[in-house]
C-alpha cells in the first residue's frame, strides 16, 4: 500500500523492525541485518558486522613476514590460495625478487583452480538458498576434485598455505598435471549439467530476473568488485587491468553484463568457471622447468615505506596494504576486502522487494563473511 | 491472438525447463549405484589412505632403538608463529669430547593452538619432524591435547650433526 | 456392530501410522540417492527403524506451550489437521469391495473433508501467538485455498467422462483401459495439473515457501513441539498418500490391472497379480514423481505461487473441461 493511498484512507501503518539475526541458514556466515519492513516490503537493511573479528590485521604486525601468509588463509577461505598469494607479492615487489617462471604459472593454475573451487561452492549454496537443496551436494561433489589435488600437492584442503615469500613451499606433486587434466575434462560436462538444472529453469529465472538491480554507477561508487561488479558493467577485473603472475600471457576474457540484476551475476559467474578452465588448460601442459623458490634471506626484512598489492579472488579485488618501518614485522598491514564493499551494495539493492528476493540477492553477492570481519 | 499464443509458448517453455531439470536429478537417481560419493566413515577406516604430504599433527618420528633426531636447538620454537612449540632443553654431558652440549629435555607440542601451518617442519636443520597423518584427535580433556613429543628415555641419534 | 466400527477405526490408525513410517522412510531415502548420497544407514539394516527412532524422541520431548497462547485452540489444531487426514482415507477404494464407505459422492466428499485441513494450519498458526507464524498460516491458508479449486476441476474433468461420482463406479468405468489412456489429451492436460497442484494442496515441494521459508520462520507450525509437531508431520504425509491415491484412483484405474486390448496372454500375467499390489504399486509411482518435483526445483515465491494458480492453472482447467465436456457429447474417447 503506497503512502498516497494509507493517506487517502486514513490508515496509519507503523514499520517493524525484523532481524535476521546472527545465526541464520542463509546469511553464509555470521551475519546481522536489521530489515525495516513494511508489510512484505523492504524499506531498508542495515547488516552489523564484526561477529567474527578475530583481529587479523593486530596479529600480523607481531608476526614475521613468513608468518603472516597463514593468518590470510583464514579470511576468505574459499580463495585461501589467493589470499597467501597477495601477501607474497607485497613482500616480493617490496623487496624486488623476481620469482622463477615456473613458480609464477604454477601459482596461477592454483589460482584458477581455488576461483572454480569458490564458485562451485558458491552455486551449490545458491541453490540451497532458493530452495533446490540437491543442487548443494552437486556443486560440493565437483569441488572434491579440487579438493584431492591440493590435498596431494599443499597438504591441506582449506587452509593450504602452500606460497611463501619468494615462491612456493614445496614442488609440485608429480601427480598434479594428471589430476588437473582429469578434473577438467570431467568439469567440462558437468557446467552443462548446472545449466540444465538451474539456470534454464523458469522457477529459477522468475525468482532472479529483473531482482536487485545494481547500475554501473552505483557499482563504481560502492566499490563493489568482482563478478558482483561485473556484472553491472563496472570493468574491474585486476587480471586485466593489473596483472601479476602468469595473467599477462594467457588469453582469456573479462565477463561484462549489462543488467546488473541478480541473474546477471548469477551468469557472469557460470562464464567465469568457463573461462578459469580455459585458462587453466592453457598454462597446465606448459609448465616451465625451473627452481620453485627464489633465494630469501633466512629473516626478510621490507624496506622503509609503504607497499599495495591487488589480487582478483573469487569475491573482487582483494588489496594488501603494508607500511613497513624497515623490521621484520609490518608496522601496519591493511586488507581492503571485497566483501566489505559488496555487502554494503545490498541496502541499496533491496528497498522495494520482498524478504524473499533479499535472499536470493544476497547469495548472488557471494558474501563470506570472515572477509568482511576478518 | 498474440497474446493467446505467447501464454501458451511461456507455458510449454516452462514446462519444457523443468523436465529438462528433472532429467538431469532423475539421471543420477537412476545411476546411484555408481554415482554415490559418500563414504561410510567410522566403517572405513581400514581402506583410508590419507596423501603423502597431508597434515595431521606434528610427530617426532622415533626408530627402533628409541632415538629421535632433534637437537633442542628451537628453530621451530621460532618459527612457529603463536607458540605452539616450546622447547625445553637440558644440558648433557657428551660422551666423546666431555663437553656439555644442549639435548632436548621437553619437546612440548600444544595441539590445541597449532594452526598446522608447516612452518616448523620446514625450518627444522635436522629433519625431526613430521607431519603425521592420523586427524583423530578428539579427547574429552582439554590436558591431553598438550604433548611432549619426545618419548621417554630417548636420546638422540648418534649421527646427527648440529 | 459398534465392535466392527470400532475394529475398523484400529485398522485405519495402523494403516495410517505404518504408513507414515514408511513414507518418512522412503522421503529420506529418496533425498539422499537425488543427492548422491546413502542416507540413513545406521539405525537397523539400512536404516529402517530410523523413523520409529525418530518418533520415540519426539514423543520423549517437553511440550512447551507459549505464556499468552490460547491453550484450547493451540490443542485442538493438530488434532483437526489429523482427523481430516483419516476422514478421507476412509473413502479410497483399495481393492474390490475393500472400502470403508462406498459412498454415491465419493470424490466429492474426499476433497470437502480434506479443505477441513485449512483450520488446522490457520488455528496452529493463531493459537501461538506469534505474528510470524501467523503470518506463515495465512500465506499456507491462502495457498491451500486457492490450490483446492484447481484440484476438484482437474478431477472433474475426469468425471465427466467417467459419469459418475463415486469411486467404485469409476473404477468400474476403466474396465476397458485407464481414463489416462482412454481420455487422451483432456486427461493428459489434467493429470498435469492435479499433481501440481496435489504438492501445492499438501505444502509441499517447489510451493513449501510456508514452511521451509528458513528466512524469516518456519511456517504455522514454529511453537509446537514433541509429539504434536509430529502430529502436523503425520498429516502432511497423510495427505501426501490422499493425494497421489484419489490420483491414482481417478486417471490410472486404482486397483485396475494394466491391460493391453485383446493380448489374452498379457492380460492373464498381469491378473495374477494381485489388485492391492497394482494399486499400492500406482500410489508409489506418483508419490515418486512428487518427491521428485521437491528435490529438483527451486522454490516459488508466494506471489508466484498465486499467480501461478489463478493465471494459469485456473483457465487451463476451465478450458480443459469445455473440452471435456465437448469431447464427451461427440463421443470422441475411446
Amino acid at each position: 500500500m503506497t503512502a498516497e493511498v494509507k493517506e487517502q484512507r486514513g490508515i496509519k501503518t507503523q514499520e517493524y523492525f525484523v532481524n535476521m539475526g546472527p545465526q541464520h541458514p542463509s546469511t553464509h556466515g555470521v551475519l546481522r541485518l536489521v530489515l525495516e519492513l513494511d508489510g512484505e516490503i523492504i524499506q531498508r537493511v542495515e547488516p552489523h558486522i564484526g561477529y567474527i573479528h578475530r583481529s587479523i590485521e593486530k596479529m600480523c604486525e607481531k608476526d614475521s613476514y613468513r608468518q603472516i601468509v597463514h593468518l590470510t588463509d583464514r579470511m576468505d577461505y574459499l580463495s585461501a590460495n589467493m589470499n597467501n598469494e597477495a601477501v607474497c607479492l607485497a613482500v616480493e615487489s617490496a623487496l624486488e625478487i623476481e620469482v622463477p617462471d615456473r613458480v609464477k604459472v604454477i601459482r596461477t593454475i592454483i589460482a584458477e583452480l581455488t576461483r572454480l573451487a569458490s564458485h562451485q561452492l558458491w552455486w551449490g549454496v545458491m541453490g540451497m538458498d532458493l530452495g533446490a537443496l540437491t543442487a548443494f551436494l552437486y556443486g560440493f561433489r565437483d569441488r572434491e576434485m579440487i579438493n584431492d589435488i591440493f590435498e596431494e600437492t599443499c597438504g591441506a584442503r582449506l587452509t593450504m598455505n602452500y606460497n611463501v615469500p619468494g615462491g612456493l613451499m614445496f614442488d609440485i606433486h608429480p601427480n598434479f598435471q594428471r589430476r588437473v587434466k582429469e578434473f577438467i575434462a570431467h568439469f567440462k560436462t558437468k557446467i552443462p549439467e548446472y545449466d540444465q538444472l538451474l539456470s534454464d529453469n523458469v522457477i529459477f529465472r522468475e525468482r532472479t530476473e529483473g531482482i536487485g538491480i545494481l547500475s554501473k554507477e552505483d557499482a563504481i561508487s560502492y566499490g563493489a568488485t568482482g563478478p558482483t561488479g561485473r556484472a553491472s558493467g563496472f570493468s574491474c577485473d585486476v587480471r586485466k587491468h593489473h596483472p601479476y603472475s602468469a595473467y599477462d600471457r594467457v588469453e582469456f576474457k573479462e565477463i561484462l553484463m549489462e543488467k546488473g540484476d541478480s541473474f546477471a551475476r548469477y551468469k557472469a559467474r557460470i562464464l567465469e568457471m568457463w573461462e578459469s578452465l580455459h585458462i587453466i588448460e592453457q598454462l597446465i601442459d606448459n609448465i616451465p622447468e625451473g627452481e620453485y623458490q627464489a633465494p630469501t634471506k633466512a629473516v626478510i626484512k621490507l624496506p622503509k615505506g609503504e607497499f599495495y598489492q591487488r589480487v582478483e579472488t573469487a569475491r573482487g579485488e582483494l588489496g594488501v596494504y603494508v607500511v613497513s618501518e624497515g623490521s621484520k614485522s609490518p608496522y601496519r598491514l591493511k586488507f581492503r576486502s571485497p566483501g566489505f564493499s559488496n555487502l554494503f551494495t545490498i541496502d541499496h539493492m533491496a528497498r522495494g522487494y520482498k524478504i524473499a528476493d533479499l535472499v536470493a540477492m544476497m547469495s548472488t553477492i557471494d558474501l563470506v563473511i570472515p572477509d568482511i570481519d576478518r | 491472438m498474440n497474446p493467446i499464443l505467447k501464454y501458451i509458448g511461456d507455458i510449454a517453455h516452462g514446462l519444457k525447463t523443468l523436465i529438462k531439470g528433472m532429467q538431469v536429478t532423475g539421471y543420477y537417481i537412476s545411476h546411484a549405484k555408481k554415482e554415490i560419493i559418500t563414504q561410510q566413515y567410522p566403517e572405513n577406516r581400514e581402506s583410508l589412505e590419507m596423501f603423502d604430504r597431508y597434515r595431521g599433527i606434528v610427530e617426532m618420528p622415533h626408530d627402533e632403538n628409541n632415538e629421535h633426531a632433534c637437537t633442542g636447538c628451537s628453530a621451530c620454537e621460532v618459527a612457529c608463529p603463536n607458540g605452539t612449540i616450546e622447547i625445553i632443553s637440558k644440558r648433557v654431558e657428551d660422551p666423546e669430547t666431555g663437553r656439555k652440549k644442549k639435548a632436548i629435555d621437553q619437546f612440548v607440542y600444544h595441539y590445541s593452538m597449532c594452526t598446522l601451518c608447516n612452518l616448523c617442519i620446514l625450518s627444522c636443520p635436522t629433519d625431526a619432524i613430521i607431519m603425521g597423518k592420523n586427524f583423530e584427535h578428539s579427547v574429552f580433556d582439554r590436558k591431553q591435547l598438550t604433548m611432549t613429543l619426545n618419548k621417554p628415555g630417548s636420546k638422540i641419534r648418534a649421527d646427527v650433526k648440529e | 456392530m459398534a465392535i466392527e466400527w470400532a475394529i475398523i477405526g484400529l485398522v485405519l490408525i495402523l494403516f495410517v501410522a505404518i504408513s507414515v513410517i514408511i513414507l518418512v522412510y522412503v522421503e529420506r531415502k529418496v533425498a539422499a540417492f537425488f543427492q548422491l548420497r546413502l542416507g540413513p544407514m545406521r539405525v537397523g539394516k539400512w536404516g529402517m527403524l530410523q523413523t520409529i527412532a525418530d518418533f520415540i524422541k519426539l514423543l520423549m520431548k517437553e511440550h512447551i506451550i507459549t505464556k499468552k497462547a490460547d491453550k484450547f485452540l493451540f490443542n485442538l489444531a493438530p488434532f483437526i489437521i489429523v482427523t481430516a487426514s483419516f476422514l478421507a482415507i476412509g473413502a479410497i477404494p483399495f481393492a474390490l469391495g475393500l472400502q470403508v464407505m462406498d459412498i454415491n459422492i465419493g470424490v466429492f466428499y474426499i476433497t470437502a473433508v480434506s479443505s477441513i485441513g485449512v483450520l488446522g494450519i490457520l488455528l496452529g498458526g493463531w493459537a501461538g501467538n506469534n505474528k510470524y507464524s501467523m503470518i506463515g498460516a495465512l500465506r499456507s491458508g491462502a495457498q491451500v485455498v486457492s490450490y483446492e479449486l484447481s484440484i476438484t476441476l482437474s478431477l472433474l474433468a475426469m468425471i465427466v467422462l467417467a459419469g459418475s461420482l463415486q469411486l467404485s463406479e469409476i473404477i468400474a468405468s476403466q474396465q476397458t483401459g485407464w481414463w489416462i489412456f482412454k481420455g487422451h489429451i483432456p486427461a493428459w492436460i489434467a493429470f498435469t495439473v492435479f499433481v501440481i497442484a496435489g504438492t501445492a494442496e499438501t505444502n509441499r515441494g517447489p510451493f513449501d515457501l510456508a514452511e521451509a521459508e528458513s528466512e524469516l520462520t518456519a511456517g504455522f507450525h514454529t511453537e509446537y513441539s514433541g509429539i504434536k509437531f509430529a502430529m502436523f508431520f503425520l498429516a502432511e504425509y497423510v495427505s501426501l498418500f490422499i493425494i497421489a491415491a484419489v490420483g491414482a484412483t481417478v486417471f490410472f484405474g486404482g486397483w485396475l490391472p494394466f491391460h493391453i486390448g485383446h493380448w489374452q496372454v498379457f492380460n492373464a500375467v498381469m491378473d495374477w497379480i494381485p489388485p492391492i499390489v497394482w494399486f499400492f504399486g500406482k500410489v508409489a509411482a506418483i508419490i515418486g514423481l512428487i518427491m521428485w518435483f521437491k528435490w529438483t526445483f527451486p522454490r516459488l515465491r508466494i506471489d508466484q505461487l498465486l499467480i501461478l494458480e489463478w493465471k494459469y492453472l485456473l483457465p487451463i482447467n476451465l478450458v480443459n473441461l469445455i473440452i471435456v465436456s465437448f469431447i464427451a457429447l461427440m463421443g470422441w474417447y475411446l
